[in-house]
């Protein structure tokens, strides 16, 4: 708890430093990564993270140290060149883009392990703590670090707000950006730089593979709570925020642990709640309306069954005869039944249970909704009436009261269904 | 049977253009008069979106060359409108109708600029045109295909262009949309607005459309519709490709290049 404090009281300026330079990367790589995941080209980008390793590789062999504006550089240099090589190949060949991107990201980042091994074997002190470009240090973020890669990072930040809605335009509907004289492939390349340079910035602190998890992981979680461009966005840089610092206290709490797989841990943490408990989209929202249909489902066939019955004999019926309708389903079928009597749709007297009022024009409803399908079938689908009853079953439970009027319009409001039972109107007695 | 036409706004002249290796348009020389409500029919596979996608300029051309209102078309790009098809986009994209409809107000905007509450407004008055104003706030993928097609073309109305073309309007639309869409394209043109159709339906193409472009690889006929629509050139459109043509572009995709390319 006190590390706790300590850590996000921000009293030392080394932890300024580093939450400083997680924030700018987290908030650059989750607004890249939105406009690549809506592009569909999340390949694209963890073939990036992947190909900016021999880069890094290259840059230390060249300079000698861990100078950042060599590694950048170099990172940026064969971060570029693979995405190069995607577009050229997979336009030129038959190859798939999927294909081309598989091959081109285990080409580069196979010459990027044997150049790490290379180095790592040549025992240069100056090299030491080398892997953590594979997995990331926040910790280790120096200040000569933060100016570099928090420049490159709030410079994709800038560019992407100057060209928010060109970039917007360009991913629905490319064809229309071109139509209206928007320089497109200019864009395209521009885009593309942006989100190498994303990945550049992630190198030191969360590794060069995992940086493709921060580019994709926030916009995916966040596109399940919104239908808006610009809340997602705010949303995926939420996430990518959360993670990042919490993976930077984690690598400040625990030394040895490395930050990127941290982070990579909270964000899927993110993702996963999401998809499990969004509104609407999650799973858990999706289970409840299924549910709440299943039961409405079955509270519509209690009050059908009772104004069948009352159809026949004019009368309620007992508890349990009402249960027995339902075999199997009796402790549900009572709760249900009283859900229905304190909704007022039911009245429970000593021994029959009758319809109220209310209740009986919810019950005329279905089955009229219901023998209106059945004519609607046999109409205009020409089914025999032996056919129609399994269909008419699902959707009495579905059809709104716009396309009841429809139906009734279509069919010239009809007497009979095509068993010859009367269908039920609220004006008859 | 090609009308000439004295002072065309559209002349595209000695167009051809191949996809990928494959040509799909050969020699095609026509021009169109201001103000029509033109037609491109012709079978499958005859390159009818190709053609517009070629005078819009979003495919390379082997040779040939367009000419709207007399000059090229980079220079008069905000005097015209293009509807691509429906399904060319990913209607999942998270945005509005609204949003969709505001792209077309984007390029008169120019960089950093946002589209802000003259834009807005137009954008709204757009989909009344269309019949859309209740749908206005509703994500794009909760809508029916015939919405789909309305919010494009009020996208194209927000352009405030003076050609518009465009790619099968008509397709996966229901009849009521299709007479909205038809009543305000015919509206248009009686401002003065000039607007190419793809369309995929002769026989209603005589009641939508006063001016016709019939196509099938090459050029079969242009111009007004009484006189074109004829059982014989609709006989030469629809009647199976031109055997030799079909064959050249067989023996070019053979090659491994394209010869045709300039």
């Amino acid at each position: 708890m006190e590390e706790f404090i300590y850590f996000f009281s921000f009293k030392d300026p080394n932890i300024v430093l580093v939450v400083a330079g997680i924030s700018l990367l987290s908030i650059s790589a989750a607004m890249v990564g939105t406009f690549t995941f809506l592009d569909k080209k999340a390949l694209v980008g963890d073939a990036i993270s992947h190909a900016v390793l021999p880069g890094v590789c290259m840059a230390f062999m060249f300079a000698g140290n861990k100078n950042p504006y060599w590694i950048v550089l170099g990172a940026f240099t064969t971060g570029a060149i693979s995405t190069y090589c995607i577009s050229y190949i997979s336009t030129t060949t038959k190859l798939k883009e999927d294909t081309v991107i598989a091959a081109v990201l285990s080409i580069f980042f196979g010459v990027g392990i044997l150049l790490l091994t290379q180095l790592q074997q040549t025992g240069n002190a100056a090299l030491s703590g080398l892997d953590h470009f594979l997995f990331g240090n926040a910790i280790a973020i120096v200040w000569e670090d933060l100016i570099v890669y928090g420049f490159i990072a709030s410079f994709v930040i800038i560019i992407l707000l100057v060209f928010y809605k060109e970039f917007k335009l360009i991913i629905f509907n490319a064809h229309f950006a071109e139509s209206v004289g928007m320089p497109v492939r200019i864009l395209r390349f521009v885009f593309n730089s942006l989100l190498v340079l994303a990945v550049v910035t992630g190198i030191q602190a969360i590794g060069v593979v995992l940086m493709a998890a921060l580019l994709i992981t926030p916009a995916a979680a966040a596109r399940f709570w919104t239908n808006k461009l610009h809340v997602m966005l705010l949303l995926a840089v939420t996430f990518a925020l959360f993670s990042g610092v919490a993976g930077a206290y984690i690598s400040y709490v625990i030394p040895k642990m490395p930050t990127g797989p941290w982070v990579v841990m909270v964000i899927s943490f993110l993702a996963f709640i999401s998809f499990f408990f969004a509104k609407k989209k999650g799973m858990v929202s999706r289970w409840y309306s299924q549910r709440k249909y299943q039961k409405k489902i079955h509270m519509d066939h209690i009050l059908k069954t009772l104004f069948l019955h009352w159809e026949k004999k004019q009368q309620g019926m007992t508890q349990g005869e009402l249960i027995n309708q339902f075999q199997g389903k009796a402790s549900t079928t009572r709760q249900y039944i009283n859900h229905l009597i304190n909704k007022d749709h039911l009245s429970a007297t000593e021994h029959y249970i009758t319809l109220t009022p209310s209740g009986f024009t919810e019950a005329k409803r279905i089955v009229r909704l219901h023998r209106l399908w059945e004519v609607y079938l046999s109409k205009y689908l020409n089914l025999a009436p032996d056919h129609v009853h399994d269909m008419a079953e699902k959707m009495e439970h579905l059809l709104t009261p716009d396309l009841e009027a429809q139906l009734e319009a279509s069919l010239d409001y009809p007497a009979t269904d095509p068993h010859q039972s009367t269908i039920p109107r609220d004006h008859d007695v | 049977m090609i009308v000439k036409v004295t002072k065309p706004v559209l002349e595209i002249h000695d167009l051809t253009v191949s996809y990928g290796k494959n040509p799909i348009l050969w020699n095609i020389d026509f021009s169109l008069p201001h103000g029509v409500l033109a037609g491109i029919i012709g079978p499958n596979g005859a390159g009818k979106s190709s053609l517009i996608k070629a005078i819009m300029g979003l495919l390379d051309v082997n040779s040939g060359y367009v000419r709207i209102f007399d000059s090229e078309m980079n220079a008069v790009r905000k005097k015209i409108s293009y509807v691509p098809q429906r399904e060319s986009v990913d209607w999942d994209f998270p945005a509005s109708a609204l949003d969709i409809v505001m792209m077309g107000t984007y390029h008169k905007l120019g960089l950093f600029k946002r589209p802000g509450k003259k834009e807005k407004e137009l954008a709204i008055k757009c989909l009344e045109k269309v019949n859309m104003s209740n749908f206005q706030d509703r994500q794009i993928s909760e809508l029916s295909g015939g919405q789909q097609q309305r919010v494009f073309i009020a996208r194209a109305l927000a352009q405030e262009a003076d050609i518009y073309f465009m790619d099968e309007p008509f397709a996966g639309v229901d009849i009521s949309t299709e007479n909205t869409i038809v009543e305000l394209l015919k509206k248009m043109t009686k401002d003065g607005k000039t607007v190419i159709v793809v369309h995929h339906d002769i026989h209603s193409a005589s009641r939508y459309f006063n001016w016709i472009i019939m196509l099938n690889l090459h050029l079969v006929a242009s111009g007004p519709t009484d006189k074109v629509l004829t059982e014989e050139l609709l006989q030469k459109t629809f009647g199976g490709k031109l055997a030799l043509l079909s064959d050249v572009g067989d023996l070019i995709k053979q090659k491994g290049f394209d010869p045709l390319k300039n």
